[in-house]
C-alpha cells in the first residue's frame, strides 16, 4: 500500500491535487473559525447546498463545462441563499433555523430540477455536473486546481489583512459600530469570503458535506486554544491536514469519493482534541474533577476529625468519620491514608488513627475558614461588601472590621473552634484507657 | 389505480407525515436536527443491509430509526459536552453521513442503492415494487409503509397531543407539571426518523428536509394555533405533492426535485400574503391606514 502510494506521489497530478486540497482545507478552516463564533455554521451548509442551482444555471447559460463560470454561479447562488436566510426572519416570524432548512431544502430541489433538465437535454456530459454532488478531487484537472488555490490565497490573504476588523465584528459588533467602523460593508465581505470558501471546494468535498470543511476544524481548534489568533491558525492546520489526508486515503482505494474521506479524518482529529486537549478535553476535565473530588473529600475528613477532637473524642476509624459525613468507605480510607503521610494524623493501631499536633493545626485553620464561611453565608445581605466564593474564601484577605465581626458572631453562636494545646502523652494514655 | 394515481398518492403521504411531525421541529427550533437525521438515515439503511444483508422494509425501519435516535442522541452529547449546539448538528450529521457514504462505496456494488438516489429519491419507480397479500396485489410497497408511519403519527399525535403541546411551547412548565421532556423529545425523534426513512425511498433525503420544514413553516405564518397549524401544514404538504408532480411530469424533470421547489412556492406565498403576517399584506394595511388618517 504505501509503495503504490510513493508511486501516486511521484505523480504530477497527485501533486497538484494535493497541494489544491491542502490549500483549500486551510482557508476553510480559517474562515471556519469566524462562522463557529458567530454561530453560524448551519448557514455554511445552506451555502452549499443553494450552490448547485448556481452550477446548474451556468451549465445551461454557457452550454459548457468550465470551473470558473461554474464557481461564478455557484457564488451568487449562494450569496443569494444567504440573502434570504438574513431577511427571512427580520420580515417574519419564522425563525433562524427553519429559515436555514428552507432555503437549503428549496435550493436544492430546484438544483435537482436543473440537474434532470440538464440532463434529458442531453446537452453533453453532465459527469462533471455530478461531481458537484460528493466531490471527487480525482475529476480536477491541472487548470482548476490552480484556480482553486489561487482563490484559496487570496481569501486567507484577506483574512490576513481584515484579521482585526473580523475580529472585532465577531466578538463585539456595538463596539466596532460605535468605533464607527463599516460594519455592513466588513459583514458583507466576510460572507462573500465564506460562500467562495464553500464553493472553491464543492467539486472536490461536495455539496453535502462542504459544511463540515467549515465546522470540524473550527470546533477541533476551539479545544486547545482559548485565543482567536492560534484558534485560526490551528484550524487552518486541522483543515489542511484532513484535506491532505483524505486525497491520500482516496487515492489509495479504489472507487473512494475524496470528500467523505476528508470529513471522516476531520472527524477523527475532532474526536482526538475533545477527548486529549490539554485544558478544555475530557480527559482533562476527568482528572480535574478527580483530583478536586479527592482535595474536597481530604478535606472534609480532616474537619471532621477536627471536630471529634473538640469533643475530646479522639480515636479516629473509618466508621467515627463516616458518621459526620458521607463519603463512601473507599473515598474515606483513601483520605484517611493521605492525611497520615501528610503527618496530620497517625496510626496507633490498624484501623484506629489519632490526630497530631500538625494536624490540630491544620485542622483549626480549615475548621476556622469553614465556619466563617458559614456565619458570613448566615449574614450575607449585612456583609454584602464582601463577594466572595467558597473555593476564594480566605479570612487572611478580609478587612479587619469584618474579620472581627465574623468572629464575634462565631463566639456567639459557640462555633469558634479551639486550639487546646493538650500534652501528647496524655491524649495516647487515654486512648490506651478506652481500649 | 394507476401509476399516475399511486405516484400522487405516495407524495401525498409523504406531504401529510412529514407536515404533521414537522411542526412540533419548527415549533421546538430544531428545523435543522431534522435536516441531520434526514441525512444520516442514510447510514442506517446501509448499516442494516451489512448486518441483515437485505434490504427488507422492516430491517431498514429499525436501522433507520437506531440511526435517527442515535444522531439526536450524539448531538445532545456534545452539547452537554460544551460544542455550541449548530456546530455539534453539523459535525455529528456530516461525519455519519460521510461513513454512511464510504460504507456504501466500499460494499456498495452489491446494494439496490445508489448514493444518487438517496438523495433525489425516484417517486417514479414507487409503483413497479408492490406488495402481494392473499394472492392480490394489493399496490406499492412504499405506499403502504408511508400510510402505517403516517397512521402511527396521527395516533401519537393525538393520545400525546397535550403533552406535545406543552413540550413545544414552554418545555420549563411542562417539566414542572412532571410531563417527561425529554422522553416526549425522544419519542418525537424516533417518529422523525420513522417518517424520513418511510419517505427516503421514494422521495430522497432532501425532499423530506423541505417537506419535513418548509410546510409547517408557512402553516405557522397563516396562523397562530398549533391544531389548525398541524392541519395546515399536512394540507400544504398534500397540495405541494399533487402540483410539483404536476409540474415535473410537464417538464420532464425529478419529480422529488420539483416538490421540493413547490414547498418553496408555498412558503413564499404564504411568506407574501398571508392575511395576518404577509409582507405585503402588512404593507398594505399601513397604506390604508395612512390614507385613512390623511383622509
Amino acid at each position: 500500500m504505501f509503495e503504490s502510494l510513493w508511486l501516486q506521489l511521484q505523480h504530477p497530478n497527485t501533486q497538484w491535487v494535493l497541494a489544491g486540497t491542502l490549500l483549500l482545507g486551510t482557508a476553510s478552516g480559517v474562515l471556519g473559525s469566524f462562522v463557529l463564533l458567530r454561530k453560524q455554521s448551519l448557514i455554511g451548509d445552506a451555502m452549499a447546498h443553494s450552490a448547485l442551482p448556481g452550477v446548474c444555471l451556468a451549465f445551461l447559460f454557457t452550454g459548457q463545462k468550465s470551473l470558473p463560470f461554474f464557481l461564478l454561479g455557484a457564488a451568487l447562488a449562494g450569496l443569494l441563499g444567504t440573502f434570504c436566510i438574513q431577511l427571512i426572519p427580520r420580515l417574519s416570524k419564522t425563525k433562524e433555523d427553519s429559515a436555514i432548512g428552507i432555503v437549503l431544502s428549496v435550493f436544492f430541489g430546484v438544483g435537482i430540477i436543473l440537474l434532470t433538465y440538464i440532463q434529458q437535454q442531453g446537452a453533453g456530459s453532465q459527469s462533471g455536473l455530478d461531481s458537484f454532488l460528493f466531490g471527487q478531487a480525482a475529476s480536477l484537472v491541472r487548470q482548476d486546481i490552480i484556480l482553486i488555490a489561487g482563490i484559496s490565497a487570496v481569501l486567507l490573504l484577506l483574512c490576513i489583512v481584515f484579521f482585526k476588523e473580523f475580529t472585532l465584528i465577531t466578538f463585539d459588533l456595538a463596539f466596532a459600530k460605535g468605533l464607527g467602523i463599516p460594519v455592513r460593508f466588513l459583514n458583507g465581505l466576510l460572507a462573500c469570503l465564506i460562500v467562495c470558501a464553500v464553493v472553491i471546494g464543492l467539486q472536490t468535498v461536495g455539496v453535502i458535506l462542504m459544511a463540515a470543511m467549515l465546522i470540524t476544524p473550527a470546533i477541533t481548534a476551539r479545544y486547545w486554544t482559548e485565543r482567536l489568533t492560534g484558534m485560526i491558525i490551528i484550524a487552518g492546520i486541522t483543515g489542511g491536514v484532513s484535506g491532505v489526508a483524505g486525497t491520500l486515503l482516496s487515492t489509495t482505494m479504489k472507487g473512494m469519493a475524496t470528500g467523505p474521506l476528508m470529513i471522516l479524518s476531520a472527524t477523527l482529529l475532532f474526536l482526538f482534541s475533545m477527548i486529549c486537549a490539554p485544558k478544555r478535553g475530557l480527559a482533562a476535565k476527568a482528572i480535574r474533577l478527580m483530583r478536586l473530588r479527592r482535595r474536597t473529600s481530604r478535606e472534609q475528613v480532616l474537619l471532621a476529625i477536627y471536630e471529634q477532637y473538640e469533643k475530646n473524642n479522639l480515636c479516629v476509624t473509618v466508621e467515627s468519620v463516616r458518621k459526620k459525613r458521607r463519603l463512601s468507605p473507599s473515598l474515606c480510607l483513601k483520605a484517611l491514608n493521605d492525611l497520615e503521610q501528610e503527618r496530620c494524623i497517625e496510626r496507633i493501631e490498624n484501623g484506629i488513627w489519632q490526630i497530631t499536633s500538625k494536624g490540630i493545626e491544620k485542622g483549626y485553620h480549615t475548621a476556622l475558614k469553614q465556619r466563617m464561611y458559614e456565619v458570613y453565608l448566615m449574614h450575607e445581605m449585612e456583609l454584602a461588601n464582601i463577594e466572595s466564593d467558597q473555593d476564594y474564601f480566605d479570612p487572611d484577605r478580609l478587612p479587619r472590621e469584618t474579620r472581627e465581626r465574623l468572629y464575634s458572631l462565631l463566639k456567639l453562636y459557640g462555633r469558634m473552634p479551639e486550639r487546646r494545646k493538650a500534652s501528647h502523652d496524655a491524649e495516647k494514655g487515654q486512648i490506651a484507657n478506652e481500649f | 389505480m394507476s401509476f399516475e394515481a399511486w405516484i400522487i398518492a405516495t407524495g401525498v403521504l409523504v406531504g401529510v407525515s412529514c407536515g404533521l411531525i414537522g411542526t412540533f421541529l419548527v415549533l421546538r427550533s430544531m428545523a435543522m436536527l431534522a435536516d441531520a437525521i434526514s441525512h444520516t438515515v442514510l447510514l442506517g439503511i446501509v448499516g442494516a443491509f451489512l448486518v441483515t444483508g437485505s434490504l427488507d422494509g422492516i430491517y431498514m425501519f429499525i436501522g433507520a430509526a437506531a440511526t435517527g435516535l442515535l444522531t439526536a442522541f450524539l448531538v445532545q452529547l456534545l452539547h452537554s459536552k460544551g460544542v455550541q449546539s449548530d456546530a455539534a448538528i453539523g459535525v455529528v450529521f456530516t461525519s455519519l453521513f460521510a461513513i454512511g457514504v464510504i460504507l456504501l462505496s466500499v460494499y456498495g456494488a452489491n446494494v439496490h442503492l445508489d448514493i444518487e438516489h438517496s438523495l433525489m429519491g425516484e417517486i417514479a419507480f414507487v409503483p413497479w415494487n408492490t406488495v402481494t397479500v392473499f394472492g392480490v396485489d394489493i399496490g406499492p410497497k412504499a405506499f403502504w409503509m408511508l400510510a402505517s408511519v403516517l397512521v402511527l403519527n396521527v395516533v401519537l399525535i393525538s393520545v400525546c397531543y397535550k403533552e406535545f403541546k406543552i413540550a413545544s411551547f414552554d418545555p420549563q412548565m411542562a417539566l414542572a407539571l412532571g410531563i417527561p421532556v425529554l422522553l416526549i423529545h425522544y419519542v418525537q425523534m424516533g417518529m422523525l426518523s420513522l417518517t424520513t426513512v418511510a419517505s427516503f425511498d421514494s422521495v430522497g433525503a432532501v425532499l423530506v428536509v423541505a417537506m419535513l420544514i418548509v410546510p409547517p413553516a408557512a402553516a405557522h405564518l397563516l396562523t397562530d394555533r398549533l391544531l389548525y397549524m398541524l392541519i395546515l401544514s399536512a394540507l400544504i404538504g398534500g397540495l405541494s405533492a399533487v402540483m410539483g408532480y404536476f409540474f415535473a411530469t410537464w417538464l420532464n424533470v425529478s419529480i422529488s426535485g420539483a416538490m421540493a421547489a413547490m414547498t418553496g412556492v408555498c412558503y413564499a406565498s404564504a411568506f407574501l400574503f398571508s392575511p395576518a403576517n404577509g409582507v405585503i399584506t402588512k404593507k398594505l394595511r399601513t397604506l390604508n391606514m395612512q390614507k385613512e388618517r390623511a383622509g
